[in-house]
């Protein structure tokens, strides 16, 4: 086939392209699989049983905002990603940002306690499984950012996937806090951090081989 | 850094063309092709023959792929991000290690030259269409190739108008597929 005949096949098929595409893919796949995330939270963990009252503390907004967060920067750095010639730039301040926060918040908090209980902040109770757990839940959404990444062009594909993991992560880790008995900062500082990175390195290793185009 | 003409020419058919302008489509096509063929002439020089396939899988996957690009960023960044990533993913399954001390450079000059002389594609585009299965196939021969309209060709092939439609459009995603997997 020659390359004018190719010119006339592809215009040819010039439907209507939809605005701010990329932006709209990725948000339908986060909405279709927050739900199977949290429906899987509240039939294998449930919710905390004070959770009315755990709203009244602040430290229940902070690790709901840790999530937010990287939830917020890793959808802006992945859309970005996702378009050929774009450049991250600033963005990757904001994923940093919420992590860099609650390790503050974590140092102050251990500074401030007495040297035997420090080690209980940063353990607390369900340490064995607070990482895998988040990356559990945030599975169903990893999965379905990649099905969208793979719709769209990423040219570094194994950054696009990392990112997907974090923004999984980071809507994961907010799931999972509706469950989550532990409060302490330094604790979040560490298996909230462990949980959301799992699915940043599945990403990293995942995005190279699936995300061609 | 100013715009150059080339830039903004090919900004207004694109942006147009995005919007369903088939004629702007065409012509931003058309044009393209031409720059790319120089930009990539220049960078494989030790494959000539490459050039015209590469051309012509760059225009698939910027067709493919149009939707990633919106109006208000440079034309020139996004289609020589999808050249490049073209352009290295050849050389790495053609040529391996010995072939990358050069091409890749930063240079975005992708609309600085223009070369309307196609030289012969050597990967025979129209041999991986026949590979493709007939609910893709079929609507892609008919109404682009013959020149046949939708409602023909979904008389002559039993397909209903919607699936002539989706079958031209996945069609093309798939031949995309078909020329990573032909290397």
């Amino acid at each position: 086939m020659r390359t004018d005949q190719l010119v006339a096949l592809l215009a040819a098929d010039a439907a209507p392209v939809r605005r701010r595409a990329v932006s709209r893919r990725l948000g339908v796949a986060l909405a279709i699989a927050l739900p199977v995330s949290a429906a899987w939270m509240l039939m294998a963990y449930g919710v905390r049983r004070d959770l009315i009252e755990a709203m009244f503390w602040p430290m229940f907004w902070v690790r709901l905002l840790f999530g937010a967060g990287i939830a917020l920067a890793a959808f802006v750095v992945v859309q970005r990603l996702a378009r050929p010639g774009v450049r991250v730039r600033g963005a990757w301040l904001g994923l940093a940002a919420p992590v860099l926060l609650i390790w503050l918040l974590a140092l102050v908090a251990l500074l401030s306690a007495p040297v035997e209980e420090r080690a209980a902040l940063v353990m607390g109770h369900t340490w064995r499984s607070c990482a895998i757990d988040i990356a559990v839940v945030s599975l169903p959404m990893f999965a379905a950012l990649l099905w969208a990444l793979k719709g769209l062009a990423p040219t570094r594909p194994a950054l696009a996937g990392a990112a997907a993991g974090a923004l999984a992560g980071g809507a994961g880790a907010m799931v999972y806090a509706l469950h989550c008995p532990e409060l302490a900062a330094p604790y979040i500082a560490v298996w909230y951090v462990a949980g959301i990175a799992l699915p940043v390195v599945a990403g990293a290793l995942i995005g190279p081989r699936l995300l061609r185009w | 850094m100013a715009k150059s003409e080339a830039e903004l020419r090919l900004h207004g058919l694109f942006v147009r063309g995005l919007a369903g302008d088939a004629a702007a489509y065409r012509s931003f096509l058309e044009q393209l092709a031409s720059h790319l063929r120089a930009f990539l002439a220049r960078r494989l020089f030790g494959w000539p023959d490459e050039v015209e396939d590469l051309v012509q899988e760059c225009l698939l996957a910027m067709h493919n792929q149009r939707h990633t690009y919106q109006p208000d960023q440079p034309l020139t960044a996004w289609v020589h991000a999808i050249a490049r990533y073209k352009m290295i993913d050849l050389l790495r399954a053609r040529a391996g290690r010995e072939a990358l001390h050069d091409p890749l450079d930063d240079d975005l000059a992708v609309f600085a030259e223009s070369a309307t002389e196609a030289s012969d594609a050597r990967r025979d585009l129209a041999g991986l269409l026949a590979t493709l299965p007939d609910r893709h196939r079929l609507p892609i021969v008919h109404t682009r190739l013959e020149g046949l309209s939708v409602a023909e060709t979904a008389r002559l092939t039993g397909m209903s108008e919607s699936a002539v439609k989706v079958g031209v459009h996945r069609g093309l995603k798939a031949l995309a597929q078909k020329i990573r997997g032909s290397r």
